[in-house]
């Protein structure tokens, strides 16, 4: 006998006489489908009433507005189940009364309708870039979503972090370029992703990191180019509409309210391809902006709650986008809580990568906390154990906290000091040899000391902030003329150098630095002890022309030309041998920090420094050339049995002698010498024996990789 | 939505027109549960249906199982290039067996 619930039928109705209601459940907050029903929730600190405003599917006007009867209210929380909705045409949103007090920090506005929350499929921007209806009274709407989907076996994957390669990739970028070779109407979504993921197994990489994908709206700042007379949008989408929803326009069936399943089946199937799918979540602002920005949701919810505000009601920006999430308030790290768990449960995201994320540590007046309790309660939470939190350390509000990120043992950064030194190092910079050394190793001058593992530092050279690595080989200076913002954008610290030439040329001899010089950048960002980051586009040798804060272009700026791939394949080649060579040698991705010792008996320490001449590394000031020797005995503290591995770099501008270590009963085999133009790397296993055991003479600006066997 | 059922042999096609959304679902399933049978075979063909709303697809999928838990073979043919890539994109094309034509559909299932 299938027993049914005793409080499924309704015992109200609605003023205007429509609608069956009953109380509804706290739990879960948002909207809910229920036997018969659906039940909506949610909260406010500060509001005195609330009122459910039900729309039929893109209607201008609302069928119904129902208050929540305070009877059903449990303490600040506005729960009611309304029955017979027809769930799949619906579209509901709140109106909040209470206070309108700028100095207190309340907004309560009774006109305006606003976005749930806890909203799981939001429409309004179906089709990216369709022109919205400005007159539309509620732009970003709330939908009723099915929770179920079929994983079968799937879970996160848990690869662990240390031997992971990402790929930090934008949706729209990877497939929208005629290039790619994708079906119409699947080109810039997820469902394009889904098409390559062969090319991803082809590449290497198993972990993909995809720029903010919740849902956002690129008509946020949009305005005409100066140059081109192009639209310019919010493109690369740092600025959330909604937590809980994927972006419809990403998805190929968007337009038919089918993202859900769609995001869930593309994690289903890089899952199945062994690939992990990292979020860059973005809870230091919203879309709301500051005091003359829109209000969607939270501002006409709870102003006071969830924005940092100042004493006098004005919106602190430690984000540098208007607004400051009040993350430590109790409220709002629930919620932010919520939204992580929600995404690590139901959609088997294996990671979060925290955009800005100092400023989850500051407290509601914008203080850096010694302990803030988001990123505590983050670090300790029993869904999220095995995601990968990955922080950028820092805001725009003048915190910069690589090495000091209150980690708890589990947090991860982006270190923005591996790819400062890297890119100097790489140029030709003196007096980078010593930090390069650390930086080598995993950091643990930043790390070690507080216990923390090498794959604390995520290591990149270049991301979507910033010069893509062909443009870091090809410009001095950034050129964002066509961002509309006279060239004030974008860093002016790009550590970059052109190789001669500013942009595109001819010259046969620049072209080929330049290509080694990526070859450099890759070989050594993937020996490194961490976790290396790898920019979409960057295998390919992908150019934004010198533009290094792309944001809001919508075009081949940012679109990922595949026909790159058959332009460069020297390049792309290079990637996949020495990503490959990455996944083959597990000495380059020890667990713990090494011990500049012997400790497992093989009369080499675990890695052994060098320069020009063998067991004597150069660290004056001038240097600019770096060896070193892992031993393949260490690998892994001594777990696995690995190659020793030789690696020496070479960024002065002439050729220089490396006398090699002599490892007894070992030969020397090249995997990869940049400086050898027809053949920068083999295959790994199939290394060539080098000619002279003592030593060989590495050309200028080389990387050179050696294995034992 | 309308149904029309035939026979050819011991194959019962059922001819679906009009979408499959929430409203419509239950009565398809209603109907297409009631013809399946231990060791039946069911053909339905989608020609005509132009749209599967979310909804749509879950009792598709639903009333699938639910045959094959009661033996009875079903297959899919007519669906459109629209709805097939809906059903692709969204993971739920690979729980059915989809044919291209009735004849191939009634080959499948008399395999």
């Amino acid at each position: 006998m299938n027993l049914q619930r005793i409080d499924i039928h309704p015992t109200d109705t609605s003023p205007d006489g429509k609608y069956l209601l009953r109380r509804g459940h706290p739990l879960p907050f948002g909207a809910t489908i229920e036997p018969g029903g659906v039940n909506f929730s949610v909260y406010s600190s500060y509001c005195t009433s609330c009122t459910l405003v039900l729309f039929e599917k893109r209607a201008a006007e609302p069928i119904a507005e129902i208050p929540f009867p305070d009877a059903y209210r449990i303490g600040n929380t506005y729960s009611m189940i309304v029955f017979g909705l027809d769930y799949e045409n619906i579209e509901y949103g709140y109106r909040m009364d209470g206070p309108n007090d700028f100095q207190q920090g309340h907004w309560f506005d009774q006109s305006k309708v606003l976005l749930d929350p806890y909203a799981r499929i939001i429409s309004g921007r179906d089709t990216w870039g369709k022109q919205p209806n400005w007159d539309d009274i509620y732009q970003h709407r709330s939908r009723l979503s099915f929770d179920d989907f079929d994983w079968e076996e799937d879970r996160p994957l848990e690869i662990p972090h240390e031997d992971c390669i990402i790929y930090e990739m934008h949706v729209r970028s990877f497939t929208k370029h005629e290039s790619s070779g994708i079906k119409e109407n699947w080109k810039g979504t997820f469902a394009g992703i889904r098409e390559k993921i062969p090319y991803l197994k082809e590449l290497g990489v198993n972990s993909v990191e995809l720029m903010p994908i919740y849902e956002f709206d690129e008509f946020e700042n949009s305005r005409t180019s100066p140059i081109t007379g192009e639209t310019l949008y919010n493109y690369w989408g740092y600025s959330t509409v909604g937590f809980f929803a994927p972006k419809a326009g990403y998805a190929a069936t968007g337009k038919l309210g089918m993202q859900v399943d769609e995001v869930k089946n593309l994690v289903k199937e890089l899952h199945k391809h062994g690939i992990e799918v990292i979020l860059d979540v973005v809870f230091n602002h919203t879309a709301e902006g500051n005091e003359h920005g829109p209000t969607i949701s939270f501002r006409g919810l709870d102003n006071k709650t969830y924005y940092m505000l100042t004493p006098e009601g004005y919106f602190f920006n430690f984000s540098g986008c208007g607004n400051t999430l009040n993350c430590n308030n109790p409220v709002v790290r629930n919620m932010v809580l919520d939204c992580l768990r929600y995404w690590a449960s139901e959609y088997h995201i294996d990671g979060f990568r925290f955009d800005l994320a100092s400023i989850l540590g500051r407290d509601p007046l914008g203080y850096p906390l010694a302990n803030p309790p988001l990123l505590e309660q983050l670090a300790f939470d029993p869904i999220l154990a095995r995601c990968k939190l990955i922080a950028e350390a820092w805001d725009a509000g003048g915190l910069y906290q690589v090495g000091s990120f209150p980690a708890y043992g589990r947090w991860a950064e982006w270190n923005g000091k591996y790819r400062d030194c890297m890119r100097k190092f790489i140029k030709g910079d003196r007096g980078t040899a010593g930090e390069m050394a650390q930086r080598l190793q995993g950091s643990p001058d930043l790390y070690a000391s507080s216990g923390r593992a090498p794959a604390t530092s995520i290591n990149f050279i270049t991301a979507h902030d910033g010069f893509t690595l062909m443009d870091m080989v090809s410009y001095d200076q950034k050129h964002n003329q066509a961002n509309g913002e006279n060239g004030n954008d974008g860093s002016d610290d790009n550590d970059s150098w052109n190789c001669g030439w500013e942009g595109e040329t001819d010259d046969w001899g620049i072209n080929a630095l330049r290509h080694r010089q990526i070859k450099n950048a890759i070989a050594l960002l993937l020996v490194s002890q961490g976790v290396p980051m790898i920019l979409m586009g960057d295998e390919m040798g992908r150019t934004q022309y010198g533009n290094n804060n792309t944001y809001c272009h919508d075009n081949d700026l940012n679109w990922l030309d595949w026909n790159l791939k058959e332009k460069n394949p020297d390049i792309f080649n290079f990637v996949k041998q020495v990503i490959a060579f990455r996944h083959a040698h597990p000495v380059l991705r020890n667990h713990s920090h090494f011990r500049n010792c012997d400790y497992v008996g093989s009369g080499y320490a675990d890695i052994s420094w060098h320069g020009t001449k063998a067991w004597n590394a150069d660290w004056s000031e001038d240097n600019q050339v770096l060896a070193f020797m892992l031993c393949g005995k260490h690998a892994k503290e001594g777990t696995v049995q690995d190659n020793y591995i030789y690696i020496a770099v070479n960024m002065h501008w002439d050729a220089l002698w490396f006398e090699l270590p002599n490892v007894s009963g070992l030969n020397w085999h090249v995997f990869a010498n940049t400086g050898n133009g027809a053949n920068p790397c083999f295959t790994p296993g199939a290394e060539p024996k080098l000619e002279n055991q003592q030593g060989i003479l590495l050309g200028d600006r080389s990387v050179l990789i050696l294995v034992g066997k | 939505m309308e149904i029309a059922t035939k026979t050819v042999g011991e194959i019962t096609i059922v001819e679906l027109s009009g979408d499959i959304d929430a409203n419509t679902a239950p009565k398809v399933q209603e109907l297409v549960l009631s013809l399946a049978q231990s060791g039946s075979k069911l053909l339905l063909n989608m020609t005509e249906v132009p749209y599967m709303s979310s909804a749509g697809l879950r009792s598709l999928l639903a009333l699938y199982r639910q045959a094959t838990i009661k033996q009875c073979k079903l297959v899919l043919i007519g669906l459109s290039p629209e709805i097939q890539d809906t059903m692709s994109v969204t993971g739920f094309l690979q729980f059915f067996t989809v044919m291209d034509s009735e004849d191939q559909g009634i080959a499948a299932l008399n395999n």
